[in-house]
């Protein structure tokens, strides 16, 4: 178990890259602590598997350093970094037996047999295999197999990361949460450091403590999936997490006040930097239909269980709000009422508010 | 609601009708000559089994059946490793793949007929260039028109050098179909190559494997023109293949009966091995 450094990372896929444009990881600066459960989120194509694949040591950055434990380790192969990972489809060696799976990685150190078989039962009973250990692997379901080669990667006790790209792509839905929680169980008996890549905001946010959200190959925001839903720090975190996303909403900004649709808004403290392209943020669940505040008239209606969506047209742009109890009909004219401390501004993307005392 | 009826068979019989007039007849007929003896003239007398059991029984068979099974077995254990070890070695990706599979694929573009005459006159002694080099140039006596020794050597280099490509392309297929991921999987491991060959990319061929086997098994067990244009079967009998021995008696002597029976026996063993071989290769999938 190591804390894992990421230092200066730069990484492009052309042999002489020129811009910005032409990384698929535009320097990236993190420490991953040592037996923490990471997530690695953002959209197809954003940089995650890059990075993930930098960590292991299947690629080889073009600039910048990774440290285990302050240990160079940038131009080590993965057989020497000691990492595991866990492929999108599951990766099983399918002439073996389950148990013949498990001790594969152990068998190729050179581990004396009578640990194996230790290692190999105590990895089996922790996720309830030891019924098939004798079986042939390629005769596993898919939700099975994927648990194989998740174990491959915990039965070496010396394991310095374990890393999962996309697990959960092959698995059928109803099994999802129950290797998921598998999972997050896992993490607290082998507190081993674990990276969860993925683009669903709910596999991220129910494996992770921290979460750390990319676009474009760069780290848009570090954080709890709380801070992340509650202080986004650039309006694609607010979009992309919370189910509906963030409302990002055109907006001017003079003289230190705010206005959109016409209408000043109050926000949650004081404004920074001037200039740019500014917009508003608030999340769908703090927007309350009242009887005074921005006139609206409703747009559209979604029932989603536990609550209503309602999308409402201030002028020309809509607003969502997620009403619980009573909803306005479709057409109907309301008022709306952004709650101010969770009300903020974004200057070119990135959060421009302070906090709010 | 299922309907009952017998409409089925007018669609099963166009089929039928093809099966029929491309397999079931020829068949037939062979089987027809099998048991009789003629003497020309469409007179023809009743004879039994009794050309099976001449044939079985016969030296002339049993020798020209074990050089054929020699042949088989010799390029077999020749052209399936090197056909690996050749598709193991070929580029993934990048601008020699295509280069690489048009190379191997032009041997097998060649009519039979052809590489057998291009090795006649390639290996002659004095006239071709091997036959020239081998024995003006580096001295050693090669003559595969009277040594059999050489004869050997020149039909299996030379089936080895046609068919090695069948092997290459279907394993190349099966290589290529292996997710990247495996790979990747199998470093992290920390398997050595080998482990790699034997646990990742042989379990992943076996199925085109088989298929290969399977190919070169029946093609080589039915073999004809190329060693006939080649050696013609000589020096001797020394290269005289089940098919050569068998257009020898049909043609050549126009024994009509003991060819036909020769047939019936050379296909019921190509069938039984190829089932046998099949049957072994896919058991484990089904349990």
């Amino acid at each position: 178990m190591a804390k894992i450094t990421l230092s200066n990372l730069r990484h492009s896929y052309l042999p002489n890259p020129g811009g910005a444009e032409d990384y698929a990881l535009k320097k990236i600066d993190l420490d991953w602590e040592d037996g923490g459960a990471y997530a690695l989120l953002g959209p197809s194509g954003c940089g995650k598997s890059t990075l993930l694949n930098i960590i292991s040591g299947l690629l080889t950055p073009s600039e910048g350093r990774i440290l285990f434990d302050g240990r160079d380790v940038t131009d080590l192969p993965p057989d020497q970094r000691n990492i595991a990972q866990v492929f999108q489809f599951p990766v099983i060696y399918d002439t073996m037996t389950v148990r013949e799976n498990l001790a594969f990685p152990l068998r190729n150190r050179g581990v004396a047999e009578p640990r194996i078989a230790e290692r190999v039962a105590e990895i089996a009973t922790m996720l309830e295999v030891q019924d098939m250990l004798d079986v042939r692997a390629s005769h596993l379901s898919p939700d099975n197999k994927q648990k194989i080669s998740m174990g491959r990667g915990l039965v070496r006790d010396d394991v310095n990361v374990v890393m999962f790209d996309e697990p959960l792509t092959v698995i059928d839905p109803h099994l999802k949460w129950k290797l998921r929680s598998k999972l997050k169980e896992l993490h607290q008996r082998v507190r081993a450091t674990m990276i969860y890549v993925t683009h669903d905001q709910t596999e991220a946010l129910t494996f992770a403590d921290q979460v750390v959200v990319m676009q474009d190959g760069e780290i848009v925001q570090i954080g709890t999936p709380v801070e992340l839903f509650e202080r986004p720090q650039h309006t694609f975190v607010g979009h992309f997490i919370g189910s509906p996303g963030m409302n990002v909403l055109p907006v001017t900004e003079t003289g230190g006040k705010v206005t959109f649709e016409g209408h000043a808004i109050v926000l949650e403290g004081k404004i920074t930097g001037a200039n740019g392209n500014t917009e508003l943020g608030i999340r769908p669940e703090f927007v309350a239909l009242s009887d005074e505040g921005l006139p609206a008239h409703v747009r559209k209606v979604s029932d989603v269980g536990r609550h209503c969506v309602v999308e409402a047209m201030v002028g020309d742009t809509a607003v969502k709000a997620v009403v619980e109890g009573d909803v306005p009909g479709q057409g109907a004219a309301v008022h709306l009422n952004f709650r101010a401390d969770q009300t903020r501004l974004y200057r070119d993307g990135w959060i421009a508010t302070e906090m709010g005392t | 609601m299922k309907t009952e009826n017998q409409k089925a068979w007018f669609f099963v019989l166009p089929v039928l009708l093809l099966v029929a007039f491309n397999a079931l007849v020829p068949i037939m007929t062979v089987v027809n000559y099998s048991v009789q003896e003629t003497f020309g003239n469409n007179v023809f007398f009743w004879q039994g089994l009794d050309w099976f059991e001449q044939i079985l029984r016969s030296d002339r068979f049993q020798a020209a059946l074990g050089r054929q099974f020699l042949f088989t077995f010799l390029i077999l254990i020749i052209e399936v490793p090197l056909g690996i070890i050749i598709a193991l070695s070929m580029p993934r990706k990048g601008i020699w793949v295509p280069v690489c599979l048009v190379t191997m694929a032009l041997p097998m573009l060649i009519p039979w007929n052809v590489v057998g005459a291009m090795w006649n006159i390639f290996t002659l002694p004095k006239i071709g260039l091997l036959g020239y080099f081998l024995n003006d140039v580096l001295g050693i006596a090669y003559d595969m028109t009277q040594n059999p020794f050489a004869a050997w050597v020149t039909i299996i280099t030379m089936d080895v050098w046609h068919w090695t490509s069948l092997v290459v392309l279907l394993s190349y297929a099966g290589l290529v179909s292996i997710p990247d991921a495996y790979y990747q999987a199998a470093k992290i491991d920390g398997a050595s190559p080998w482990k790699v060959f034997r646990y990742i990319q042989l379990p992943k061929m076996k199925t085109v494997l088989t298929i290969a086997i399977l190919l070169r098994f029946m093609d080589s067990f039915n073999i004809y023109t190329e060693p006939f244009v080649l050696t013609g079967g000589g020096p001797g009998n020394s290269t005289t293949l089940l098919s050569i021995d068998l257009v020898k008696i049909a043609l050549g002597q126009f024994d009509l009966g003991p060819a036909a029976a020769m047939s019936l026996i050379y296909f019921a063993i190509t069938l039984l091995v190829s089932w046998l071989f099949y049957t072994l290769m896919t058991k484990d999938d089904q349990q």
